[in-house]
């Protein structure tokens, strides 16, 4: 399991743990992000590994105090590599009640509960649906409670600062994260520098925020806090020397496009329409003019799908994004750029479905449609990301094919991997692949449809060229010239052709490797996507307990990997957990009548490590 | 093809492909109009591009020299739209049905004529579903009696013009698939416009809607039915050319007057602005047999068309701070481990 273990104390007396889970949860109005976030930098820069996830309440703003109004972010940092955000909190800092009572299930026995006692009165107590206090009604008598008056000591250290009291109150965030700052000995300067910055226009916000962070440090300095709250320290982890940064799989994502594209040397045209948790790819690419990206905000999502088929039509890399109702809109077009074979990307970030579902909690529930869900035989490319860094090459990836093999391809991420965030070793830019896309401008023997043998990709002749005007279009055309054609022996030869064509994308791509274990293991857990972390964590875990799983985490969802299937049959048991009812387990029953078993979640949230290893041992003791 | 050669005509601008549509369909007027237009303005093959969705109307790509996108129902503004955003230098033509326009796709040509992209779109509008074998459009009149609407059509139809003026569209004009001086007349005021244009034709469905237009069309009428609009002209018509419109006096419409009548002289009538838009909708609005049809450009008012935005921010933005991926992936916070 993540979080705590080993306890010995280093040479400055504080205690030292080999990973710790933290989560800040609070008001919506309450900073929990920037805290958040501001704590992950500091970890980071103090070496540790890490990962991070935020929860957003689904509502934009619910009133104040309330359960739906709750707003956490939780890290998960070590000295040792981490693969998930923590199955179990170490430590809890809890704001007001509302965010005690919905975070307390995810805390572990006897664990840390850090709460702001000025908050903790009968409306509070009301607005969050507690009957009567529960420090003193024995609801927390299973864990460690550390109360501060954190309101109060915020307002007292800033009543010098010519604030009004709301104003004050608004840096309690500040003081709560001083006081983590101290029991994880955490250097303080990068969230100062940090404050100058983002406060440079109102400078008493900024010393008010840098005075309410130490005044939280101090405390923890000064006051007899006692065991409960403890010092810790968790050393530096092992890694790989270089330059890093901490990425959300929604920035790796975009930056990964925009580096696709500049591989493909091709102008990136994104068009997408709003939707959870889809937009922040929207976002962070629509600040990125200065690179040349075009994004282009559609009436909806089959409008954006639409420009995008115009815009590779016309010879950029056109790339839309949304998450899976707005796929589901798109699917139409998407057989358009099938049947046409133009090149485009289709970013999923999907959420729990069906229809709206609940569309801030993740889930894998969108591979069917992806791998499927169109009319008539429309192959297309899918892959997967398993993590936020990840997100960078399987975007490049994904362009890389679209643009080689004139197909769509759907990348699927889900709302885990787009919000959460890890360091991420930065690439040389010089050494990312390159693939210049060279269009076709010979008008000798051309037709749209004639194929390169060897991929039986179509050649690209884009407007603007002379001599090779020529028209397409989604009616079925004559494999010999490109004109509209009802033969029946040649739709059957163009159905072959399209479906050859997105199968042989497999000989294109490195052969399936194991993540762990080997052919010799009894059991192969066989994941995609965002459960790699949990997945990893889990068959690691057991492997060093001497049980013989191996672990396969599939980037490519189709094609599959050409030696998939053989790598399969070497095992006595295959165990594929997913955050869905069970399709990629269908899909390589189907594909290969393997005795493929099913490990279903769907509850919005992932895998906890224990989960999986629980499944694992029950599977390998029977 | 060479562009400096002069010499093209109508026919090069003709594919090699069989024309299928129905013996006598007005498409084939507006094919021969559009292909007439395209060899007055010598325009060049490798740069203009026809998008179209599905329907009858919707073929027309197949039957030309230039690049051609026959897409699917309803969406060809947005991949156009797609097309001017990566290539700005192209020539982008859209050819639509009603239904293809105005019913299923009726959304996307909103936010084109709003946006302004720089696409000609040509409407054409035979009040019925060609292609899926004559049920009423948005367009067909109320009563239209088709297989789906045995007992008449009952809701009201939409008139592109309305639309096009409430969309906020810059530029909209009409003609008829017949006419064949007016309507490349009118294409190349279309294509001259920079910005999204939308020119309704009123083209004859042969098989399923014939004769909707006659009322309007037909010889023995048409110089009493229609009104030929020109900009800075008085707006008079009638086989004598003794008719005009003027407001009606108190009110905001239109009323037609006779020349030389109650002492009406051309110094009465309407003098059409094609820059005022709330005159475009009166004239857009004009219904016969009791008032004429408003034909030629009832609206141009250019400005900024939306892919020139677009483009020009993006070079501001790289102009200004012209970047690399390196430094992109660097911006923020990083960190070196040792
Ligand atoms: C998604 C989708 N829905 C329905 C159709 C069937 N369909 C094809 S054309 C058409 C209507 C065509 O009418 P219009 O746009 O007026 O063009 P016309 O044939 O009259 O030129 C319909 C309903 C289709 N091709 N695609
Ligand atoms: S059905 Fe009507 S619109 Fe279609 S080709 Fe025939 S005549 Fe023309
Ligand atoms: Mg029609």
């Amino acid at each position: 399991m993540e979080g705590s273990t080993a306890l010995v104390a280093d040479p400055s007396g504080r205690r030292v743990l080999d990973s710790a889970v933290v989560r800040f949860a609070g008001d919506s109005g309450d900073g929990m992000q920037l805290t958040g976030s501001q704590f992950t930098l500091s970890t980071a820069l103090a070496g540790n590994d890490l990962a991070t996830f935020p929860d957003f309440p689904a509502e934009i703003r619910a009133p104040v105090g309330t359960t739906f109004g709750v707003s956490a972010f939780q890290i998960n940092f070590g000295a040792r590599v981490i693969k998930t955000s923590g199955d179990e909190l170490d430590v809890l800092v809890a704001m007001n009640p509302a965010a005690l009572k919905v975070n307390l299930v995810d805390v572990k026995p006897h664990g840390l509960l850090i709460l702001d006692s000025g908050a903790f009165n009968e409306r509070n107590f009301t607005k969050a649906g507690y009957e009567s206090d529960p420090r003193s009604d024995g609801s927390l008598k299973d864990y460690r409670v550390f109360e501060v008056d954190m309101s109060q000591m915020t307002q007292d250290a800033l009543k010098d600062c010519g604030l009004t009291k709301k104003e004050s109150l608004r840096c309690k965030n500040m003081w709560a994260l001083g006081l983590i700052y101290w029991m994880f000995g955490r250097d303080r300067q990068a969230t100062v520098d940090w404050l100058n910055e983002k406060f440079r226009r109102r400078t008493e916000i900024a010393h008010a925020n840098i005075a309410a962070l130490n005044a939280g440090h101090a405390f923890g300095e000064t006051a007899e806090v006692g065991e409960d709250l403890a010092a810790f320290s968790v050393p530096p982890a092992e890694i790989a020397p270089g330059l890093y940064r901490n990425v959300t799989g929604a920035e790796a994502l975009s930056w990964g496009l925009v580096a696709g594209a500049k591989g493909a040397e091709l102008k990136l045209v994104f068009c997408s329409y709003p939707i959870t948790p889809a937009s922040s790819v929207l976002h962070a690419l629509a600040d990125l003019k200065d690179y040349g990206v075009v994004t282009f905000q559609a009436e909806d999502e089959i409008a954006a799908v639409c420009a995008a088929i115009g815009a590779s039509y016309a010879g950029g890399v056109g790339v839309t994004s949304s998450s899976g109702p707005g796929v589901a809109l798109k699917m139409e077009a998407v057989g358009l750029a099938i049947s046409a074979e133009l090149p485009l990307v289709i970013v999923n970030s999907q959420r729990a479905g069906p229809s709206t579902g609940m569309p801030t909690k993740t889930e894998q529930s969108d591979l069917y449609q992806s791998v499927f869900g169109r009319n008539g035989d429309a192959p297309l490319v899918v892959l997967a990301a398993r993590s936020p860094a990840d997100c960078f090459d399987v975007a490049i990836e994904a362009v890389r094919i679209a643009t080689k093999y004139m197909t769509p391809v759907i990348l699927l991420s889900d709302g885990y991997i787009a919000n959460a965030a890890e360091p991420w070793h930065l690439p040389e830019a010089d050494s990312l692949p390159r693939f210049p896309v060279a269009f076709e401008t010979d008008p000798e023997g051309f037709h749209p449809f004639k194929r390169d043998p060897e991929t039986l990709s179509r050649s690209w002749a884009v407007p603007g060229t002379p001599g090779l005007e020529h028209r397409i279009g989604g009616i079925e055309k004559a494999s010999d010239s490109g004109n509209i054609s009802y033969d029946p022996a040649n739709h059957q030869l163009m159905t072959d052709l399209r479906r050859n064509k997105v199968l042989g994308v497999a000989k294109d791509v490195p052969p399936q490797a194991f993540e762990a274990g080997g052919a010799d293991d009894k059991l192969v857990v066989v994941g995609w996507g965002s459960t790699y972390g949990p997945i990893s964590r889990a068959v690691d875990n057991l492997r060093s307990e001497g049980l013989p799983v191996a672990h396969l985490h599939l980037r490519h969802i189709w094609p599959l990997p050409q030696n998939l299937e053989a790598l399969l049959r070497g095992f006595d048991k295959i165990l594929v957990p997913e955050m869905n009812d069970g399709q990629l387990v269908t899909l390589l029953r189907g594909e290969y009548l393997v005795p493929a078993e099913s490990l279903s979640k769907v509850t919005g949230k992932p895998f906890k490590i224990s989960e999986i290893e629980a499944a694992i041992r029950a599977r390998l003791e029977d | 093809m060479n562009v400096q050669s002069p010499a093209l005509t109508a026919k090069d601008y003709a594919s090699d492909q069989e024309v299928r549509w129905c013996p006598g369909c007005g498409d084939y007027a507006i094919l021969k109009a559009v292909q007439k237009t395209l060899a007055e303005l010598q325009a060049d093959t490798a740069k203009t591009v026809f998008i179209s969705g599905i329907g009858c109307a919707a073929r027309f790509p197949y039957y030309m020299s230039t690049y051609g996108f026959h897409t699917i129902h309803g969406r060809a503004p947005a991949i156009a739209t797609g097309v001017k955003l990566t290539n700005p230098e192209l020539d982008v033509w859209v050819v639509s049905g009603d239904g293809d326009a105005l019913s299923i796709g009726g959304n996307h040509l909103l936010h084109a004529l709003r946006r302004n992209v720089d696409l000609q779109i040509l409407l054409f509008n035979n009040e019925i579903y060609g292609l899926t074998k004559g049920q009423y459009s948005p367009t067909s009149r109320v009563g239209t009696r088709s297989p789906s609407t045995p007992g008449g059509s009952i809701d009201t139809p939409v008139s592109a013009g309305a639309f096009a003026l409430g969309a906020g569209a810059r530029f909209f004009a009409r003609s008829v698939d017949t006419q064949q001086k007016h309507l490349p007349e009118i294409l190349k005021r279309a294509k001259a416009h920079k910005g999204t244009s939308l020119v309704e034709i009123f083209q004859n469905c042969i098989v399923y809607n014939d004769g909707a237009f006659d009322g309007f069309t037909e010889r023995a009428v048409a110089a009493d039915r229609q009104v030929l609009l020109e900009h800075g002209k008085p707006v008079i018509f009638g086989k004598e050319n003794d008719k005009g419109l003027r407001l009606a006096e108190g009110k905001l419409v239109l009323e037609v007057v006779r020349l030389g009548e109650n002492g009406v002289t051309e110094a009465d009538i309407l003098v059409h602005d094609e820059t005022d838009r709330v005159m475009a909708g009166m004239l857009a609005a004009l219904q016969p047999p009791h008032m004429p049809v408003a034909l030629g450009v009832l609206y141009c008012d250019p400005t900024r068309s939306y892919e020139t935005s677009v483009t020009d921010e993006v070079a501001a933005a790289r102009k200004s701070h012209p970047s690399d991926l390196a430094e992109l992936l660097h911006k923020g916070h990083t960190w070196t481990v040792s």
